[in-house]
C-alpha cells in the first residue's frame, strides 16, 4: 500500500510538471497585452522587462519561475489586475469566501443527500424511490445556474428573504457572521441542488446493490434486525464507493464554482480565474492554473488512496 | 417376456411393430419460424419498452428540429436588432387579450406615468394601457395606479430622419395603401427633453416643461389632452398635405408632418406601422426580444444550433478517436498500453477550463472561435471514450470466440473491428451520447463566462451568451433569462434520460446502476 501511495504521489508530480510546462510555454508564446504604464520611461519599461526574465528562453523563464517559487514562494505579481500585489497573497485573501461558501453546501449537502439516498434504497421500487429517482434525475440534469437564476428570482427578488448579492466584509463584519451566512444562502442552495443529486443518486444505487448481497441474508438469518444488519453490513460496505467521493468533494470546494461566483458576485477563487482570463493577467492565469490542475490531481489520487484505507479487500488485491 | 440382467421384465414386441420415422436423407426437425434477434435489434426491443427515454428521444428530435427549421424560417435573424423594440415582452397572435403571452405587463404607475402610456393611443388607438386593474391613493394623496401595459404599443412614436428620397417613397406608400405612419410634429420637439427615445411620444401640452419627460400633462375641461402640434398656415409649408389626421386644417392652421434639415427630412412615425414599411411584417416576439432587441425565439434556435452540432461533433470525433486510441491500447496491451495510457492519463488531467482558455487565447483569432472551442473539447475528450473502449477490449480479448478466429488465422484488423468491438459498441455509444450533454453544459458556461465570446458575432449565439445578457434584467425582465434557461434544462434532462435509456437497452444488467 505504501509503495502504491508513493508511486501514486510520484506520478502525480510528474503529471503536474508536465501540464505546467505545457501551460507556461503556451502562455509565454500568447501576445503580451500591452504594457501597462509602469514608468513614462521607456528605459524603465526595458529594464523592468530584463528584470523580468522576459527576454530570455521560455524554458529559462520556467526555470526562473520554478526558482522563484521555491526559493521564495515567490508566484510574481499582479500586472493587469491587483497590479503589484503578490499573487499567493491574492489568491489566499480570495480562497476564504470560496471555501466557506461550498463548505456549507457540503456541509448540508452529505447529510442529506445520504439520508435521501439511504430511504430511496430501501424504498426500492416503491412510490418514494420513483419520486426520489425522478428528482435525483431532474436536479442531475439541470445546470447549478439555472437553480441560481431560479433561486435569485424568488427568494431574492419576489420573496426578498436574501440578498441578490454577497455582502460585502465591511457590511458583514466577518466571514461568518449571521448576516454574511444569510447573504451566502441563495449562492449555497444552488450549489447544493445538484450535489445533493449527486450523493442521492450513488448512495442509492451502492446501498440497493449491497442489500441484495447474500451476506445481507446471512445476517438476517442469524438473527440481526432489519436496521442492525443495514447499519453494520449494508451501509459499511456501500460506504467504499460513498466515503471517497465525500472527500473528493472536500477537495473540490478549494476550487469553488466559477459560475455560481460570478452569479452570486461572491469574490472567491473562481472568480479570479474568471477575470484573469478577461482582463488577460497571465501571471494569475498560470498560477490558477497549476492551483486547479493541482486540486483535480490531488482530489483523484485522494479518492483513489481511500478505497485503500476504507476497504481491506482493494488493499489485499493492490500487493498482487 | 425377456428379463434383463437386473431382473426388470420387458415386454417383447415383435421387430415388425417398428417403423421407421424418417428414411430419406430430408430431416424433418421444426424449422425456427422467427427471425433471430439481432444485438441492435435487442437493444431497440429493450429500448422501446423504456418510456422516459422514447419521450425524451421524442423531445430531443423535436428541440433538434426547432433548432434546424427556426433559423431558416424566421423572419429575425441574430444580426436583427431592433432599437426600439428592446426588451418588450413575449406575445402570441393566438393569446390576444388572454390576460398572458401578449405583450402584457402588470405595473404600478404614478399619474404622470399613468397619463404618458394612456396618451400614446390617442392618435392611432393602439393604446399602451391594456387594462386598468385598479387606482388608489397613497398617504401623500398622489394616485397611482395599476395596470397592464402594451410593451409593444408602448413604444409609440419614434423620430427618424429620411433622406429625400426616403421620405417620398413613405408619403407615396401612404398614400397608396391608406395607413398613416407618419403624425404631425410637436411645437416642442425641439426642446431638450424631447429629444431622448420617448420624446416623440409628447404630442400634448405639459404643465411643466422644466419637469421635462416626467412631466404631467395638461388635460381640458374633458380630462382629454391639449394637443402641442408644430403649425403652419400654409399646407405646402406644412409638408405633407395627403393623410391627414382629424382637427387637422381648421381655420387655416396646419400641421406640420416633416421637417427639413441638412439631410432631408425629420419626421414622426408611429413606430408599429413604421416597422411594418421598413420590414413587410408587423413585430411580434414569440419569446420577446433582449437588451439589444434581439428576437429571443430566433437566438434561442440559433443557440441550441450551435449547441447540438457542437456537441454532436465533439460526441462523434471522440468517439472515432477514442475508439482507435482505446482499441490499440486494449488490444496490444503490454508496454504499448503503458506508455499510451500514461500520455492519456496526462491529458485527462488537465483542467478542462485551461484548456478552453488557453485554445481560445491562441486559436480564436485565427480559426475562429467555434473551432478553437470544438479542439479545445476534442483534445481532452476522447480520453474518456478510449478509456472504455479499452476497458471493453481487455474484457472481450481473452475469450474463446477470438482466440477460435485468431487460431483460423484472422488479422488484427479483423478481430479488433469484426470480433472485439462490435462487442463493446453498446458501452460505447451510451458512452459517447452520454458526453453530450456535458458539451452543451461546458459550453454555455464558457459563454456565459465571456470565456468565449460571441457578443460581436452577427451570425452566431450561444444560450450562454444569452443568459449572461439577461442576468441583469432579472428582476425586471426575467422573460430574457426564463427561455434561455427553460430550454437548456428541458435540453439537458432529456440528453440524460436518453442515454440511460441506451444504457439500459444496450447493457441489461446494469439497469439502475449509475457509473
Amino acid at each position: 500500500m505504501t509503495k502504491y501511495v508513493i508511486k501514486r504521489i510520484l506520478l502525480m508530480f510528474l503529471t503536474l510538471f508536465v501540464i505546467t510546462v505545457m501551460c507556461f510555454v503556451l502562455i509565454k508564446l500568447l501576445p503580451l497585452p500591452a504594457v501597462r504604464e509602469m514608468g513614462k520611461d521607456i528605459n524603465l519599461v526595458l529594464m523592468r522587462r530584463e528584470k523580468m526574465g522576459y527576454n530570455r528562453p521560455i524554458m529559462v523563464q520556467f526555470f526562473l519561475y520554478l526558482k522563484n517559487i521555491f526559493t521564495d514562494w515567490d508566484w510574481g505579481v499582479g500586472e493587469q489586475m491587483y497590479e503589484g500585489l503578490e499573487i499567493w497573497d491574492v489568491m489566499m485573501q480570495k480562497l476564504p469566501y470560496t471555501v466557506v461558501v461550498n463548505l456549507y453546501s457540503i456541509l448540508i449537502s452529505i447529510p442529506l443527500g445520504l439520508g435521501l439516498g439511504i430511504y430511496a434504497a430501501l424504498k426500492k421500487n416503491k412510490w418514494q424511490d420513483t419520486v426520489i429517482s425522478t428528482m435525483i434525475m431532474v436536479f442531475i440534469s439541470v445546470p447549478s445556474y439555472v437553480y441560481a437564476f431560479l433561486v435569485q428570482y424568488i427568494f431574492c427578488f419576489k420573496l426578498n428573504w436574501f440578498p441578490l448579492q454577497l455582502a460585502s466584509l465591511s457590511q458583514a463584519g466577518s466571514l461568518f457572521s449571521g448576516k454574511m451566512f444569510v447573504s451566502m444562502v441563495p449562492a449555497i442552495m444552488s450549489l447544493s441542488f445538484g450535489v445533493i443529486a449527486g450523493f442521492t443518486r450513488y448512495t442509492r444505487a451502492e446501498l440497493s446493490e449491497v442489500l441484495t448481497g447474500d451476506y445481507m441474508l446471512l445476517a438476517r438469518t442469524k438473527g440481526l434486525t432489519k436496521a442492525q444488519a443495514i447499519s453494520r453490513h449494508a451501509m459499511r460496505n456501500a460506504m467504499v464507493v460513498i466515503l471517497p467521493m465525500i472527500f473528493g468533494e472536500f477537495i473540490g470546494i478549494l476550487g469553488g464554482s466559477m459560475i455560481i461566483e460570478n452569479i452570486f458576485g461572491i469574490p472567491g477563487i473562481g472568480n479570479l480565474y474568471v477575470n484573469s482570463i478577461n482582463v488577460r493577467d497571465y501571471n494569475f492565469f498560470m498560477a490558477l492554473n497549476i492551483f486547479y490542475t493541482l486540486i483535480g490531481l490531488v482530489s483523484g489520487i485522494v479518492i483513489d488512496i481511500s478505497y485503500g484505507f476504507i476497504d481491506p479487500r482493494i488493499r489485499m488485491g493492490s500487493k498482487k | 417376456m425377456m428379463e434383463d440382467k437386473y431382473g426388470m421384465k420387458i415386454p417383447e414386441i415383435p421387430k415388425e411393430k417398428f417403423a421407421f420415422v424418417q428414411r430419406s436423407d430430408e430431416i424433418h426437425d421444426e424449422k425456427l419460424q422467427t427471425k433471430a434477434i439481432g444485438y441492435l435489434g435487442d437493444a431497440w426491443i429493450r429500448f422501446r419498452k423504456n418510456r422516459s427515454a422514447v419521450v425524451a428521444f421524442v423531445l430531443i428530435m423535436i428541440l433538434l428540429l426547432f433548432a434546424l427549421i427556426v433559423p431558416v424560417a424566421s423572419h429575425y435573424t441574430v444580426a436583427f436588432r431592433d432599437g426600439y423594440y428592446k426588451m418588450v415582452l413575449p406575445r402570441n397572435s393566438l393569446f390576444a387579450g388572454a390576460g398572458f403571452w401578449d405583450g402584457g405587463k402588470v405595473e404600478q404607475q404614478s399619474e404622470a406615468g399613468y397619463l404618458y402610456l394612456n396618451s400614446i393611443g390617442q392618435e392611432t388607438g393602439k393604446s399602451a394601457i391594456m387594462k386598468v386593474y385598479d387606482s388608489f391613493q397613497d398617504s401623500t394623496g398622489a394616485t397611482f395606479y395599476k395596470v397592464r401595459t402594451d410593451s409593444y404599443n408602448a413604444v409609440g412614436y419614434v423620430f427618424v430622419n429620411l433622406s429625400d428620397s426616403e421620405y417620398q417613397n413613405l408619403k407615396k406608400y401612404q398614400d397608396e395603401t391608406g395607413i398613416q405612419v407618419m403624425y404631425p410634429l410637436q411645437a416642442t420637439m425641439n426642446k431638450h427633453f424631447v429629444r431622448g427615445n420617448d420624446g416623440a411620444n409628447f404630442w400634448y401640452v405639459l404643465e411643466d416643461e422644466s419637469q421635462g419627460t416626467g412631466g404631467k400633462p395638461v388635460l381640458d375641461e374633458n380630462g382629454g389632452y391639449i394637443a402641442n402640434y408644430l403649425t403652419s398656415d400654409d399646407p405646402q409649408k406644412a409638408g405633407y398635405d395627403s393623410l391627414r389626421i382629424a382637427g387637422d386644417g381648421e381655420n387655416g392652421v396646419y400641421y406640420t408632418y416633416a421637417q427639413k434639415n441638412q439631410t432631408g427630412y425629420r419626421v414622426r412615425v408611429h413606430y408599429e406601422e413604421y416597422f411594418n414599411y421598413v420590414n413587410g411584417f408587423y413585430a411580434s416576439f414569440l419569446f420577446g426580444t433582449n437588451v439589444y432587441g434581439q428576437d429571443i425565439f430566433t437566438c434561442l434556435a440559433v443557440g441550441a444550433r450551435f449547441s447540438l452540432l457542437l456537441a454532436i461533433s465533439v460526441a462523434t470525433i471522440n468517439f472515432i478517436l477514442g475508439v482507435i486510441y482505446g482499441a490499440i491500447e486494449g488490444y496490444y496491451g503490454g508496454a504499448v498500453d503503458m506508455i499510451l495510457e500514461r500520455i492519456s492519463d496526462i491529458l485527462a488531467d488537465v483542467p478542462f477550463m485551461v484548456v478552453a482558455t488557453l485554445f481560445q487565447l491562441h486559436l480564436a483569432a485565427k480559426v475562429g472561435v467555434v473551432w478553437s472551442l470544438l479542439f479545445a473539447f476534442v483534445l481532452t475528450g476522447w480520453v474518456g471514450t478510449a478509456h472504455r473502449v479499452r476497458t471493453q477490449f481487455y474484457r472481450f480479448k481473452g475469450q474463446e470466440y477470438v482466440l477460435a478466429a485468431r487460431t483460423l488465422g484472422a488479422s488484427d484488423r479483423r478481430l479488433i473491428f469484426k470480433h472485439i468491438f462490435p462487442n463493446s459498441l453498446g458501452t460505447i455509444i451510451t458512452g459517447a451520447v452520454m458526453t453530450i450533454p456535458g458539451v452543451i453544459f461546458s459550453e454555455s458556461m464558457l459563454s456565459y463566462l465571456h470565456i468565449i465570446n460571441l457578443d460581436t458575432s452577427a451570425t452566431l449565439t450561444s444560450i450562454g451568451t444569452m443568459l449572461s445578457n439577461g442576468k441583469d434584467y432579472l428582476s425586471t425582465y426575467p422573460h430574457i433569462l426564463f427561455f434561455p434557461a427553460v430550454f437548456i434544462a428541458i435540453l439537458e434532462i432529456c440528453f440524460n434520460l436518453f442515454g440511460n435509456g441506451l444504457r439500459d437497452a444496450f447493457n441489461p444488467s446494469l439497469r439502475g446502476a449509475e457509473d
